[in-house]
């Protein structure tokens, strides 16, 4: 499946294309097909969100899976700093990244 | 301490005004991202995997409590609660929002701070020696000269589209405590018939393409040091390579060209750039010297160290250092506490350090390029107090210059150019290693571990140096022997086949046994490595 | 006095290598990769030397101007290009007195940006008193 991310301008926070609009959750992040890109010109120019990019994922039963590990470090937050991610309460998150 | 007066005032102020307008334009949408990067970039402001980033400027390390306090404040009420302190001296935020961004600005100019090019293809914060003013070897204190430095290159009109970023350390002892070879510019002060000046070795750095700086010029006169660093910058400017980002560093200039050759046209360069006056006098030099001048130190400060307490004694043995007034000393204090973090510190901890430097170190802290925090006068008999107190806080890791005591770049877990983790190999290596009595039989080690090729963390420059590369979208850890930051400097020489996170603890683990077989007495490791090569320790490793 | 716009009837500038190769021209314009020193025997018959900026990062063309300010240059020299409102400051510290923007600026964003900075730290083409010399007398 192909993904959209990028940041929000004004709080640089992760966000993830949901098919209508940006979240902070990538269980949200929708499969794009091939129209990532004119989506991508669309959002950016309206500024809704910053330097985003198309990235490769797959389904699973927890949800969309980047494909690559630093889009998964994105998702999630930094693995050294469990409470900081956005999964504080679940010591077993940062197994999901590697 | 350099304090600012009116033009400093001045100048800061305008770049606090002139960014809080260009972010304005930037979310009004009048400026699209790629034009307003290279101005956050300027102004410290990085996109990174998880939020903006603000890399907050502290000139040549120093800082007093005021300023430290202030980071804390920032850490709490902008980000979350700590900074990451970094291999340039500097502080980064990793949780900033591009509207706070004005306003942090202000807060940091309210205390003679600022984030201005910390980033970007300009010239970058001056770095210096973390003991300067305070180390027993130097002949005079460096920061004076980073001062000087520091104004010449800031908003400096014509070298703030460079074809790289580009910097420049000052250090004024023979012992190299900043890595100043490593550098675009490193500037030794050193004496000549009574009269100090720079020693200008250019065209150093880490990155894809490490290169330890050659001696361009033996002694430049004070009266003419800014015009030879412009003449070095101006040559650099025209015809560095602005073909190819990996290729566009003045070492890659300095390499193609040849030292001498350099060397001609930059002394072609200087001796019309000599004509054109915009060295200061020497009484701009004598008016920022006299805001260095040491601090009223206790004369009768006694010389002892009660000893009594033997964790004291352990932590005085290996983080205290000579000062060069007698019945004083300079505290290094470690932000290396097996298993954290390396460089990071909590606000609550920040505050600690600048009370500690108000009440025992007449005000002054310096941030060490080892990520590390100094406290550069202390009277002896204060370290019991200073140290019970960061003890508590837990700053007191008795590790500096061990094997814990480890460089590391923030990499993927933070970083958007990162290939690998870095942190969590720093950790696993600190604990494998936990034990103090191990760590001190091993003595002196410097271990440096970057997540990319752009070596931030100095894994070149390590006496042991990991490097995290992706392979085929994992990572995977190069490992490095023989590289020395030091007035020693050498590059460090990659082992063989890379290994995984565990793999790599390992391995370091068979070349400290190695190293412990094959040593003669007093031998540090990169000696005993250097003796004997890189044969032993491979074989050691790979069977 | 900064202009934006150039008129209409000027003489085109002409190539470096046009130039040197002909006498009678009195505008040139200079590649970012071109020495500005070539022009050194030549500036008192030039009018107006116009120097690209392909690309805004490419910051070549301002080691160009100071250097054909240093050499006593006194005419026109303009900033043609990839010109953007934040860099035009740093530009006229260089050297330049007019700008021809490839898109065109807001002209109270110029005004606030030459405006900008009260004093400077170093002495450049545009001969402002730097800061130390202020300090000092």
């Amino acid at each position: 499946m192909k993904l959209l991310t990028g940041n929000d301008l004004k709080t640089g926070f992760v966000t993830w294309w949901t098919g209508a609009d940006w979240s902070l959750h990538i269980e949200d992040a929708a499969d794009v097909g091939e129209a990532g890109e004119a989506i991508l010109a669309a959002e950016e120019g309206a500024r809704r969100v910053n330097a985003p990019y198309i990235i490769n994922g797959e389904q699973t039963a927890d949800g969309p899976r980047p494909a690559h590990i630093k889009d998964r470090i994105r998702a999630l937050g930094p693995t050294v700093r469990p409470d900081l991610t956005l999964k504080p309460a679940d010591p077993a998150a940062g197994d999901w990244v590697i | 301490m350099y304090k600012y007066d009116e033009y400093d005032h001045a100048m800061v102020d305008a770049r606090v005004a002139e960014f809080s307008d260009q972010v304005r334009r930037r979310l009004a949408g009048e400026i699209t991202e790629d034009q307003f990067k290279p101005l956050r970039l300027m102004n410290g402001l990085y996109l990174q995997l998880h939020a903006y980033m603000l890399r907050v400027a502290v000139p040549y390390g120093t800082l007093d409590s005021r300023q430290m306090r202030m980071l804390a404040h920032i850490a709490r009420k902008y980000d979350r609660d700590y900074g990451h302190f970094t291999t340039r001296q500097n502080i980064q935020y990793n949780w900033i929002k591009l509207e706070d961004a004005p306003a942090i600005l202000e807060d940091l100019a309210s205390v003679e701070m600022h984030a201005i090019q910390t980033s970007g293809n300009c010239i970058r914060n001056i770095s210096s020696d973390q003991w300067a003013g305070a180390a027993a070897d130097e002949i005079t204190d460096p920061r004076p000269w980073a001062e000087l430095l520091r104004q010449w290159s800031s908003f400096h009109p014509e070298f703030s589209y460079l074809p790289r970023k580009f910097k420049i350390a000052v250090i004024a002892a023979d012992e190299d405590r900043a890595a100043m070879r490593l550098h675009d510019i490193g500037i030794q002060i050193v004496e000549k018939d009574g009269q100090h000046g720079a020693a200008f070795y250019v065209g150093g750095g880490m990155g894809r393409t490490p290169m330890i700086a050659p001696l361009i010029k033996d002694f430049v006169p004070l009266d003419d040091m800014l015009s030879y660093a412009e003449a070095c910058l101006r040559v650099y400017n025209r015809y560095g390579r602005r073909d190819n980002i990996y290729k566009a560093r003045i070492k890659i200039l300095i390499h193609e060209l040849g030292a001498d050759e350099y060397r001609r046209q930059v002394e072609e360069e200087f001796k019309h750039v000599k004509s054109l006056g915009i060295d200061p006098p020497k009484a701009e030099f004598d008016r920022i010297a006299a805001q260095f001048a040491p601090p009223p130190l206790d004369a009768s400060a006694p010389d002892a160290i009660d000893r009594s307490d033997p964790d004291f004694a352990v932590w005085v043995d290996q983080n205290v250092a000579a000062h060069k007034a007698p019945g004083h000393a300079i505290v290094n204090i470690s932000l290396k506490p097996i298993g954290g973090i390396p460089g990071d510190a909590s606000s609550a901890q920040i505050d600690l350090m600048a009370d500690l430097a108000e009440k025992y170190s007449h005000d002054e802290l310096r941030v060490t390029h080892a990520q590390n925090i100094v406290l550069p006068h202390v009277r002896k008999a204060d370290l019991y107090a200073v140290w019970q107190a960061l003890d508590a806080a837990g700053l007191a890791t008795p590790n500096l210059d061990l094997i814990s005591d480890i460089i590391a770049c923030p990499g993927l877990d933070y970083c958007s150019l990162a290939n690998a983790r870095s942190i969590p190999v720093a950790q696993k290596i600190a604990t494998r290693f936990s034990d103090l009595g191990r760590q001190k039989e091993l003595g002196e080690l410097k271990l440096k571990i970057s997540g990319c090729i752009n070596a931030c963390g100095h894994h070149h420059a390590g006496h042991i140096g990991i490097l995290g590369v992706d392979r085929k979208g994992t990572e995977n850890y190069q490992l490095s022997l023989g590289g020395s930051g030091a007035e020693d400097v050498s590059l460090g020489t990659i082992t063989g086949p890379g290994f995984d996170e565990d793999g790599v603890v390992d391995a370091i683990e068979r070349v400290t046994d190695k190293y412990l077989a094959e040593r003669t007495e007093g031998e540090r490791f990169v000696d005993t490595f250097r003796r004997v090569g890189m044969a032993p320790f491979k074989e050691a490793i790979y069977g | 006095m900064v202009e934006h716009i150039h008129s209409d009837g000027e003489e085109p500038a002409v190539t470096l290598d046009a130039f040197l190769s002909q006498s009678n021209a009195t505008a040139v314009r200079l590649e970012p990769d071109e020495d500005a020193r070539a022009l050194i025997p030549h500036l008192d018959r030039l009018a107006l030397i116009e120097v690209a900026f392909p690309k805004f990062r490419d910051g070549r063309g301002y080691s160009s101007a100071r250097i054909l300010r240093e050499a006593g240059y006194a005419g026109e020299l303009r900033a043609q290009g990839d010109v953007l409102v934040d860099q035009i400051a740093y530009m006229k510290r260089c050297g330049f007195d007019t700008f021809a923007p490839e898109k065109a600026l807001n002209p109270a964003d110029v005004e606030a940006a030459l405006a900008r900075w009260p004093e400077h730290y170093q002495g450049a083409a545009d001969g402002a008193v730097p800061i130390w010399k202020l300090r000092h007398g």
